[in-house]
């Protein structure tokens, strides 16, 4: 899309650091959150999960549960849109989607959702839920991404790879990626060193503090409204609807404050379920989830094995790089192996690169997005060998980033050429931070890491209508996952010229916008952060017309400036500049409302780059690592609210030091999930982290008006790597596996 | 459901002897209610203990010993100064339970019936030499703490037999104790191994000691060879290699979710020195 003007030299409201709209709810609890919703004669719902991997469902009795008093309906698959069919690969999205939410046929990992029950109290549906009796024939299961590609593993499901994969390979594999450019096997004999490693990683769960919740209600003539917690309301409402065979626009679908996403809460799982249940009673049904089954079935993020092989010259020059990725991603297809190879080695202009990404079927969860999913472990993997190299080589981390840096016009790993991006800022930074100066102690370790992600862009639409007392409210459809709100409400400020106080930004319902893509890909701030600058601009022009008409003067001799309509020059004629106040208490009078609009798809969305610091410190009698120091440096473009971006930044920090240290899918040997819960899935407990220091780079995004990039993703990108390289060096040991637990940690020190 | 609220322990016996089905007492709350909201197991019979005289108080009795009866919490004890000074080990094991939130209600002896081979304070307990006073329809008696763990979630408590109190012995002025446990975390989890030693100190010798672990067998132990190992030493290198080993020969760990068999039995005799050491500080100051 062409941008006609680009970044503001002067910013009055952009930059500030106002309190979120949404602050003062939430700490005093005012909030609604997704469990917040009641209806009357409002019926609870719960939902009935295999206990097996892999299993046939011979048959289901519900007789029992339904002869339970207080029971009012049963849902099983056949209460679901018949037209959907199953076709290969990712093209059958909706089908996926279905098999999901509520087995067909088979039941494919712990957890499976294969009915639902609809009861007066929670209790009684939770009850009931033990009445129901099914029959299995247990099948044999794979869980683990290498195993699941052997020859004779199990086979998840017939027919469901893409045309990517080639032939020869398990059915397991259900896509394929490759790409590169000039010529490893070349690279590899330049170089004086080359390192080839394996590594693997857990799927680790988004971890979101509040639980799916949803309160649906559909009649029988296909009418329905759906409550939920989501970061993506539109797409609810297309799934759901053609998961239950309705019309789209006869569903209404309100999405409620967010407990926390990071990915997870981009597709369905329970409210499709929800409406099936209310569609048959004829009541409103509430569905929430308990923690077990948060765990168990919806989302982790995929688990992988990756073989990397890197050569470097002496002076820090890598030669060539070439990377295996597989991913495992749960019963269905989806994980994110081409993403994850096209990010593991985008940092760097190589000459010589090669990447191949695999996605595996299993029978655990399906996979959901996880903040820039797959680019943490690919980084982990590279990472670390460069560490490694460095270490053996004798050569500065951060120098040898630098000199093998990707930069403007640098041809990237997966193809396209760099416009400007910010890598060496970072690692510049980084160099000449006090951290990195820091002395270390005994045992204790300091690890450097670089971190990619794409961002995106996606459809978007925004309105921004004006009151008759010069405030504004600005209906968005992204929900609001990092205080975007506030973000939004400084950029129409910013353009308006009135105080960020007068601004109300609303996360509107399907019914009052056009469609609006996921709040995902970190677009949230860029792309409804560009449509809102642009309605403000509409809404401006507008302003414009009026104030002209008012003075008997063409619209084009009129400009806005600092809140108000003036004449644009001393040709214009001489009069008193119109507030937008002034405008707009008297709009009812000449000519109606005024509403700035607008609807698109941004597509300049600048990738992002990050450089992290950490240090860490291993007790080597018992392998317990404590993370001492934490530093980001990230490109944010142009920082908005940047309290809001440090906390992006911390975040990501502190979620990379749960997945690298703890965090772990811990499955039985009979498929089983070990650890469906937060006392033995360990996220970091607020006494683990170290305060995280940010540092704000901002090299502007030609592609958005004030030069915003996405920062949500890449933050998560660099830790896993980066700590895993500062505990190596603390324990004097290279650590290839994730997490890295107490236990591991010290069997590796014994195996040294 | 039934929930009773007894205003003495006899009345508790007596429901309890007539309870059908599952029956549990209540002090804290904070594994029963959890395990309830949890769906893991629901009780017939809820017998709340908190209304009955004097369970909340802690009493030094004139010989010095300590009496704690059954629903104090471990907040309270945190902030005994006297208990805390003389008995740190116990005081500090309590006090690794759970959160703020937490501390406002466990208690000792919910710690110790849940039954847990991993209970924080047990291994501390024991090591202390403490015992419990049971009421039962026969009357009350006081046993040692290590006599009340079964195996994981058993206690040889019968049927119709509570606990009122947990009895601390005087701390002599030469002795010291502590507890240490292994979590991945720095707090809110459960111990992979736990250790409670206490000792005496007589011319920068070790005169007596005990020695406890937690989460290395199926229930908590007392590890005598491991006291043996350090009885008569300044607790110089070699007697604290000696206790280590004795510490992870007495482990009989399983492989789980939280650590290791290899792990496990290695801490052990980590956490067994690195605790003895603290002791014998706390013994000599
Ligand atoms: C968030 C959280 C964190 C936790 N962290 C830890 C931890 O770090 N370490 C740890 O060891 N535990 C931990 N726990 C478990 C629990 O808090 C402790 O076991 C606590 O000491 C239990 O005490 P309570 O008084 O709450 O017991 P309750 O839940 O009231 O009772 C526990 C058991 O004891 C029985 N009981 C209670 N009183 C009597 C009595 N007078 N006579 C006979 N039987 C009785 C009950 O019937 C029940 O079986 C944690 C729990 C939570 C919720």
């Amino acid at each position: 899309m062409a941008l006609d003007d680009q970044s503001k030299p002067y910013f009055k409201f952009v930059g500030t650091r106002p309190k979120r709209p949404d602050g003062i709810d939430k700490v005093t609890g005012r909030a609604k959150f997704g469990a917040d919703s009641y209806a009357a004669g409002m019926l609870h719902g719960a939902i009935v999960r295999s206990p097996h991997a892999h299993a046939r469902i011979k048959s289901i009795d519900t007789s029992e549960a339904e002869a339970l008093k207080g029971v009012k309906a049963v849902v099983t698959r056949a209460d679901f849109s018949k037209d959907i069919k199953f076709t290969s690969g990712k093209d059958s999205e909706h089908w996926n989607v279905l098999e999901n939410v509520m087995a067909d046929e088979k039941v494919l990992y712990d957890g499976h959702a294969l009915a639902a029950i609809a009861a007066t109290s929670a209790l009684i549906a939770r009850d009931a839920v033990k009445l129901v009796k099914v029959e299995y024939e247990i099948l044999s299961h794979v869980t683990d991404v290498d195993e699941a590609m052997a020859i004779g593993a199990p086979v998840i499901r017939k027919g469901a790879s893409d045309k990517s994969v080639p032939s020869g390979l398990h059915e397991n594999v259900v896509s394929y990626y490759e790409s590169g450019h000039g010529d490893v096997e070349t690279g590899f004999t330049e170089a004086d060193l080359i390192i080839e490693e394996s590594f693997k990683t857990e799927a680790t769960h988004q971890g979101y503090i509040e639980p799916h919740a949803c309160l649906a209600s559909l009649g029988s003539d296909g009418k329905g409204e759906l409550w939920c917690t989501t970061q993506g309301h539109f797409s609810f409402q297309k799934v759901c609807a053609a998961l239950l065979g309705l019309e789209t626009s006869q569903l209404r679908v309100t999405a409620s404050e967010i407990g926390g996403g990071f990915g997870g809460k981009t597709t369905v799982f329970i409210e499709p379920v929800a409406l099936a249940l209310s569609r048959k009673t004829n009541r409103p049904v509430k569905i929430v989830m308990s923690r077990s089954e948060v765990f168990r079935a919806t989302g982790p993020t995929a688990s992988t094995s990756m073989d990397i092989k890197i050569g470097m010259k002496k002076d820090g020059t890598i030669t060539a790089g070439q990377g295996t990725f597989r991913l495992q991603g749960g019963a269905f297809p989806g994980a994110p192996g081409g993403m994850t190879a096209m990010c593991a080695f985008a940092p760097y202009a190589l000459k010589n690169v090669h990447q191949i990404g695999y996605s595996v079927m299993s029978n655990r969860p399906k996979q959901a997005a996880y903040r820039a999913p797959g680019s943490p472990m690919a980084a982990f993997a590279v990472e670390s060998v460069i560490d490694a190299l460095c270490k053996k080589l004798d050569l500065d981390p951060i120098e040898v980033r630098l000199k093998n840096a990707s930069r403007k016009g640098t041809k990237a790993s997966y193809g396209p050429t760099f416009e400007e991006i910010g890598l060496v800022e970072c690692l510049e930074t980084a160099k000449s931070h006090s951290h990195y100066k820091a002395p270390l102690k005994k045992g204790q370790g300091r690890g450097i890491s670089c971190g990619f992600w794409f961002n995106f862009g996606g459809e978007t639409a925004v309105s921004l209508a004006l009151s008759e007392d010069g405030t504004v409210q600005i209906s968005v459809g992204t929900p609001d996952i990092g205080g975007s709100r506030a973000s939004i409400a400084l950029m129409a400020a910013e353009e308006l010229g009135i105080p960020y106080d007068h601004i109300r930004c609303t996360v509107a319902d399907t019914a009052t916008l056009g469609y609006n893509e996921i709040s995902h890909g970190s677009r949230v701030t860029y792309a409804t952060g560009l449509a809102t600058i642009k309605a403000a601009r509409d809404a401006i022009n507008k302003l414009c017309k009026r104030a002209a008409e008012k003075w008997g003067i063409p619209e084009e001799a009129v400009k806005w400036e600092d809140g108000h309509a003036v004449p644009s020059g001393p040709n214009a004629g001489d009069f008193e500049p119109l507030s937008l106040k002034n405008i707009s208490e008297k709009m009812g009078k000449t000519g109606g409302p005024i509403v700035g609009h607008f609807e698109a798809n941004p597509e300049g969305a600048g990738v992002s780059f990050a450089t992290h610091i950490v240090d860490a410190e291993v007790d080597p009698e018992t392998g317990k690592t404590q993370i001492l120091r934490y530093t980001v440096i990230q490109d944010a473009g142009k920082a908005i609210h940047p309290s809001y971006v440090e906390g992006q930044f911390q975040g990501g920090a502190a979620q990379g030091i749960g997945w690298a240290l703890n965090e772990e899918y811990i499955y039985g040997s009979d498929g089983r999930l070990q650890n469906a819960g937060f006392l033995d899935y360990r996220i970091p407990l607020a006494s683990d982290l170290p305060m995280i220091d940010t540092v704000i780079v901002e090299v502007p995004n030609p592609g958005h008006p004030y030069g915003v990039r996405g920062v949500g993703e890449t933050s998560i990108c660099p830790p896993l790597a980066a700590i895993a390289n500062a505990v190596s060096q603390a324990a004097g040991v290279r650590l290839t596996e994730l997490p890295m637990s107490p236990p591991s940690i010290l069997a590796a020190l014994k195996a040294e | 459901m039934q929930y009773y609220a007894p205003k003495s322990f006899s009345e508790a016996i007596e429901i309890s002897m007539e309870a059908k089905g599952i029956t549990r007492f209540l002090a804290g709350g904070t594994d029963v209610l959890v395990q309830l909201r949890a769906d893991i197991l629901t009780p017939e019979v809820l017998i709340d203990i908190k209304k009955i005289p004097e369970v909340g108080d802690i009493l030094q009795n004139s010989d010095g010993s300590w009496r704690i009866g059954a629903a104090v919490p471990g907040a309270q004890l945190n902030e005994h100064k006297d208990l805390k000074a003389q008995w740190p080990g116990v005081v500090e094991a309590m006090d690794l339970i759970g959160s703020t939130q937490v501390q406002g209600r466990a208690t000792l002896v919910g710690n110790l019936c849940n039954g847990s081979p991993a209970a924080d304070s047990v291994p501390a307990l024991i090591a202390a030499g403490a015992s419990v006073t049971i009421i039962s329809p026969n009357g009350s008696r006081d046993v040692s703490v290590e006599d009340i763990p079964h195996s994981p979630g058993k206690t040889t408590l019968e049927k119709g037999e509570l606990i009122s109190a947990v009895n601390l012995p005087k701390r002599n002025t030469n002795g010291g104790d502590a507890y240490l446990r292994l979590i991945p975390r720095t707090e809110m989890d459960i111990a992979v191994v736990g250790c409670g030693i206490n000792l005496s100190v007589k011319e920068g010798l070790v005169s007596d000691a005990r020695v406890s672990l937690g989460a290395v067998t199926a229930k908590v132990i007392l590890v005598k060879e491991a006291a043996d190992a350090i009885i008569g030493t300044s607790l110089d290198d070699k007697a604290l290699t000696a206790l280590s080993l004795a510490a992870s020969a007495a482990c009989k760990p399983i492989n789980d979710k939280r650590g290791t068999i290899e792990y496990r039995t290695h801490v052990a005799g980590v956490l067994a020195k690195r605790a003895a050491q603290i002791a014998y500080k706390r013994a000599r100051s």
